[in-house]
């Protein structure tokens, strides 16, 4: 990983890697590898995983966490963290179950979501920016008050009974196999990749992760970036909760419970580097298809959600650990 | 030994963190005596501490590693596998010794967190990738060797349940279990070479690489240090609710790492103390058992402890006062 801090001195390089070449051994073809690798397993594997309907459902267990790994990933690359990501879905998803006690309809429901994700992201944002708080101990903290608050409000119960039209975000098709889903992914995958890659505020997230204090002096403002890339990371994490409200046609305050680590893994798994500074889109959507494969061909197979786990978990420690122990190797 | 000025200068910040945080559970344990004042019943304290022993040994460990600015996920799961291990192991040989059981907890959670160590030594992985990695994983294997099943209280031989519950001295032997390890701890942390070590390279660790101190040896240290309590609470946790299952103890490194925070040990390493896991820890315990007390629902408890977490870290950060400190800013590699 070219992002890891290197102990041995610095080596300069008579010429630039070939592009072609660099881009044959970057780390989005050793995921893609991977991708295909486990794609072309799972239809050995099992003879139902190459139908169009069982990949449309493959799709629907990763793209709810995807879509924050997105904004995740931004977040992670300035150098901060968002572990109240899950907590955020479960305090947006009351509200819209809340909210429905009153007879609000679709897009109201859809409205409210998005913003009390938006605004448990600012508020992550307020303190971390104007606080000057290490975001990780923040947001442990806004984790256990953002579904504490679920807890108080619903308690043991569940909010039920949401319209027949709001069940499209999470279960409807936009044409033949492809889900509403999937194709908000892809749109929002394609936005996420301009911002970062394509855009001076993109350039500036990795300013601020390789180097804050000098961003800073450049005249970045750090702050509000981050502020920014805080309410950004609320946002996705809203309309996830509406998609998975939308797709169980239920709240409970346990919903969504641990998907913060895995949206972690899935950016890490992407090649973002966990100290700021690095990491690519492609990569976090490439990872996002892996996890999504990973789990459905285990699934197809009748391997418990537990034990796929240790798949991921192992893929986590792997994908990272190769590339360091083939430098390691090469140096001896 | 040498107090280094370096070292000094935090801990003293701690110290009056840790009498503000003792005045405010004694003003909790107070306003909630008004209202119930059977709560402060030496009996009832007692039972209080019992209930928070396990934090208290769990945020111990945290505690160690969180000094070396690393960060330990998998401290829950890897309690749930050796807790899991010892009881299956339990269910099948009963005629096997409890001491020796736990041992064996202590043993297993030492394995596992030295296979935290050595891939944030050798290999140099961050550690809160390498515990969200491992975090999965040692939750999967209990899966794995228990097949999805629990260890039920039936199944438990009597002495393996009893032995947490044995009085010594009017005080059962869980608490003890904290007595013990917190003074364990304060001599590790204060009156030994790695204890210095371990608050060097949290501090500064490329001032502790001049001072001759190997980094990477001293994490992979903390980590099995965090693995071994975490192992043996294992033990204790099974014998103290008497289940053994693959959802043990789930989510429970937040809370872990929550009783740290709230005892003023800064995520930012080098500042932490014994007296700040015991009383962070405490504080949670003393929420957790105050809300049935007067009549709140327990459903207020997450949120109540989210908000301590969070008043927490302000009311720490403005004592702090230290500037451009990145968090999860990469570790320095070690000689």
């Amino acid at each position: 990983m070219n992002q890891m801090p290197q102990p041995t001195t610095r080596h300069i390089p008579d010429r630039l890697d070939n592009p072609l070449r660099s881009a044959i051994f970057s780390w989005q073809s050793l995921l893609l590898l991977v991708a295909i690798g486990i794609f072309t397993l799972n239809s050995f594997a099992s003879p139902y995983f190459l139908s169009p309907w069982s990949l449309s459902d493959a799709t629907f267990n990763f793209t709810e966490k995807a879509l924050i790994a997105l904004a995740m990933a931004l977040l992670i690359i300035s150098g901060e963290i968002d572990l109240s990501v899950a907590a955020i879905m479960a305090l947006a998803s009351t509200a819209m179950g809340f909210a429905l006690q009153f007879g609000v309809d679709t897009p109201g429901l859809v409205a409210i979501g998005i913003l009390v994700g938006v605004a448990c992201g600012a508020f992550n944002g307020f303190l971390v920016t104007r606080l000057g708080l290490p975001s990780i101990v923040v947001t442990i903290g806004t984790m256990s008050l953002f579904r504490g608050i679920s807890f108080i409000v619903l308690g043991d119960q569940a909010f039920k009974g949401y319209p027949q039209s709001f069940a499209f975000f999470g279960q409807g098709y936009v044409y033949w196999v492809v889900s509403f889903e999937f194709v908000l992914f892809l749109g929002a995958a394609a936005i996420y990749y301009v911002i970062l890659h394509r855009t001076n505020f993109g350039r500036r997230i990795f300013a601020i992760g390789n180097n804050q204090v000098a961003a800073q002096f450049s005249g970045v403002r750090v702050g509000q970036i981050k502020f920014a890339l805080f309410c950004l990371t609320g946002l996705m994490s809203g309309i996830a909760a509406v998609l998975l409200t939308s797709r169980l046609g239920s709240t409970r305050p346990s919903i969504a419970q641990g998907w913060e680590l895995e949206v972690i893994t899935m950016v890490v798994l992407g090649g973002v580097s966990i100290l700021g500074g690095a990491g690519s889109i492609t990569g976090v959507v490439i990872a996002a298809f892996i996890m999504g494969l990973v789990t459905f061909g285990l699934g197809l197979l009748n391997v418990p959600g537990i034990v796929m786990s240790i798949f991921i978990g192992a893929l986590l420690i792997l994908v990272i650990a190769l590339p360091i122990v083939y430098r390691l190797v090469r140096q001896r | 030994m040498n107090r280094n000025l370096f070292a000094l200068a935090p801990r003293r910040l701690v110290r009056t963190r840790e009498i503000w945080l003792l005045a405010a559970i004694v003003v909790m344990i107070g306003v909630i005596t008004l209202r119930a004042p059977s709560f402060a019943a030496p009996g009832n304290l007692l039972g209080i501490f019992n209930n928070t022993a396990i934090l208290i040994i769990l945020a111990l460990g945290q505690m160690v590693v969180i000094i070396t600015r690393s960060i330990d996920l998998s401290m829950a799961s890897n309690l749930a596998l050796s807790g899991m291990v010892v009881a299956l192991i339990n269910a099948a040989y009963p005629e096997i010794p409890v001491p020796l059981l736990m041992a064996m907890a202590a043993a297993c959670g030492l394995a596992l967190g030295a296979l935290n160590g050595l891939l944030v030594w050798k290999l140099d992985i961050p550690a809160i990738v390498v515990t969200l990695g491992t975090l999965t994983i040692f939750r999967g294997t209990n899966f794995l060797i228990a097949g999805g099943q629990w260890v039920n209280a039936d199944e438990l031989s009597p002495d393996f349940i009893a032995m947490t519950r044995l009085d010594i001295l009017g005080v059962p032997l869980l608490s003890w279990c904290a007595v013990l390890i917190a003074m364990a701890f304060f001599v590790l942390m204060t009156r030994t070479p790695l204890g210095r070590s371990i608050y060097a390279i949290g501090v500064n660790p490329t001032a502790s690489v001049y001072a001759g101190i190997n980094v990477g040896r001293t994490k992979f240290i903390a980590f099995c240090i965090s693995g071994l309590v975490a192992g043996f609470s294992g033990y204790l946790w099974v014998s103290r609710y008497v289940i053994a299952s693959v959802e043990t103890a789930n989510g429970y490194e937040l809370s872990i790492i929550a009783a740290c925070v709230i005892g003023g040990v800064s995520i930012a390493g080098g500042v932490g103390t014994v007296g700040s896991a015991l009383l962070g820890a405490l504080f949670l315990g003393v929420i957790t058992s105050a809300l049935p007390v007067i009549n709140i629902s327990p459903f207020w408890q997450m949120a109540i402890s989210g908000a301590a977490i969070i008043l927490a870290v302000i009311l720490n950060a403005r004592g702090e006062r230290r500037q451009g400190r990145i968090i999860l800013k990469r570790a320095e590699t070690g000689a």
